[in-house]
């Protein structure tokens, strides 16, 4: 075993962390910036915990419904896990630690709770739907890019105003901008806890995620639900832990959720 | 004839401009380079270990250069992810327009990747890029012989202008777009492209105007450079 990450499982036993934290202390300066690609996309943010740094953008095309919801929109995420944010990064098709953030973390976490109305999104039932592409990018990798990129793709989803459809041409005007919002019911949040040995820690480091044995992001809503989870990392995890997971991730959540609720 | 420019600027004026190093604490070096609504980033790693091996040269590190748009950083329709054949070929013109500056023969074998990305743009993002990356070299401590700057020069609607923006570049009664990069410093050209026409006259007229651009350019390159280094009062 790497020796720094021996040192991180010896110390985390004893509930010390290398930066001082407790071990359900969130870094102190996350921060929520909107409209940082005004000019190209139809919304965007950028979050950053510490010095973790992701930004996510959201545009809008218009295409024909699925034959199963012929008469409601769809939304795609997708997050790239850019070689500029961490010397671990390589280029190339999108790793699976990428697919899986993009499908179990923010695609899952929208679509289950559902937070956006697809229906509001149908322009003509069966032959014309609204599709919202959400892409998140990490700009640099300091641990906890989950959270990061799940609140920044809400946040990319608040800021977003359609563009104009022209329904004769059946074409989008990207030029020109509606002050309507995506139909936003919920702001489903996610939270990822990891197990080192027998403890959980919350907002990990890359350091604490490379000493992890498993970890668990539980996505939550407003009103205390959870509507999605995910396990990942080759541990395993009690059912005790999965409920304090849980409880974690309701409290964390919530005080993630004030930053972009208003 | 296009006399007075779609955003009120004068003919050698380029769009506003602000640079910032050291925005990406992972990397050995990195920059921002914001020029008009046109954003680049740029982070510099390495010299590290090159694979695949037979790219190794015995002399020097080898500069590898990655220019990619986000998803949601074009005009219209979101930008399929993945490199396209356009984004190959600015990143190889990036490196072609770096290399002369660099000075890398202290790491035989390795790579010096550098990684740039674009937020948002509205034309001018090789130059951009180009610009940021320079930056994020210096930034990450490597020898050079100067910074590179660069600039798109053209000619729309029969008017010599700096600096395009899309709509310059659409410009209904035609428009030559060239971009050109410079050492500065000695005014050595690293990087000259062109599409539509111009006559010889014209760009002869085209890379002196650029020349006093990039020497603008190099100035808020170093000044955010030193910036950084700066002791905190």
């Amino acid at each position: 075993m790497n020796i720094v990450t021996s040192h991180v499982r010896t110390l985390i036993e004893k509930g010390i962390r290398f930066d001082g934290r407790k071990l359900d202390e969130y870094r102190k300066d996350v921060t929520v910036e909107y409209g940082i690609s005004k000019k190209s996309a139809e919304g965007s943010a950028r979050v950053k915990i510490g010095t973790t740094e992701v930004v996510a953008g959201v545009k809008f095309e218009v295409g024909k419904p699925y034959a199963d919801t012929a008469d409601q929109g769809s939304i795609i995420a997708g997050v790239e896990l850019l070689p500029l944010s961490s010397s671990h990064y390589e280029s190339g098709p999108p790793s699976i630690k990428a697919i899986e953030l993009a499908r179990a973390i923010v695609d899952r976490g929208i679509r289950e709770s559902e937070a956006i109305d697809l229906k509001k999104l149908c322009i003509k039932k069966g032959e014309k739907s609204w599709t919202v592409l959400i892409d998140n990018y990490t700009i640099n990798d300091a641990g906890n890019i989950a959270d990061a990129i799940g609140l920044c793709a809400m946040a990319a989803l608040k800021d977003a105003r359609f563009p104009k459809y022209d329904e004769k041409a059946e074409r989008v005007i990207y030029e020109e901008r509606t002050d309507k919002k995506v139909p936003l019911n919920e702001l489903p949040i996610p939270i990822t806890v990891i197990k080192i040995g027998t403890q959980l820690v919350v907002d990990p480091s890359p350091d604490e995620e490379a000493a992890m044995d498993a970890r668990l992001t539980v996505t939550t809503t407003s009103d205390g639900k959870v509507c999605a989870m995910q396990k990942g990392g080759a541990g395993t995890l009690t059912a005790d832990d999965v409920a304090k997971v849980i409880e974690l991730s309701l409290k964390k959540g919530k005080e993630l959720r004030k930053l972009i609720e208003k | 004839m296009y006399n007075e420019r779609f955003d009120g600027r004068k003919s050698d004026e380029t769009r506003p401009i602000t640079a910032k190093v050291g925005i990406i604490p992972n990397a050995k070096g990195s920059a921002m380079f914001k020029i008009g609504n046109t954003v680049a980033m740029a982070a510099v790693y390495g010299p590290r270990i090159l694979y695949p091996k037979f790219l190794k040269s015995p002399d020097k590190a080898l500069l590898r250069c990655n220019y990619n748009m986000m998803s949601f950083s074009g005009s219209g329709e979101r930008v399929r992810p993945g490199s396209s054949r356009r984004d190959r070929e600015i990143s190889h013109i990036t490196e072609k327009a770096l290399e002369p500056v660099l000075i890398v023969d202290d790491f035989p074998g390795s790579v010096v990747d550098v990684y740039i990305e674009l937020l948002q743009t509205d034309a001018g993002t090789r130059c951009a890029g180009i610009c940021a990356a320079s930056m994020a070299l210096a930034h990450a401590g490597f020898k050079m012989r100067g910074l590179v700057s660069a600039i798109s020069v053209g000619v729309v609607g029969g008017k010599l202008v700096v600096d395009l923006n899309n709509q310059e570049e659409h410009h209904e009664e035609g428009h030559t777009d060239c971009p050109v990069g410079m050492i500065a410093r000695t005014g050595e050209i690293t990087l000259l492209q062109m599409d539509g026409f111009a006559t010889p006259d014209q760009i002869k007229k085209m890379v002196e105007s650029a020349k006093k651009a990039c020497e603008q350019i190099e100035e808020i390159q170093r000044k955010a450079l030193l910036e950084a280094y700066e002791v905190a009062k």
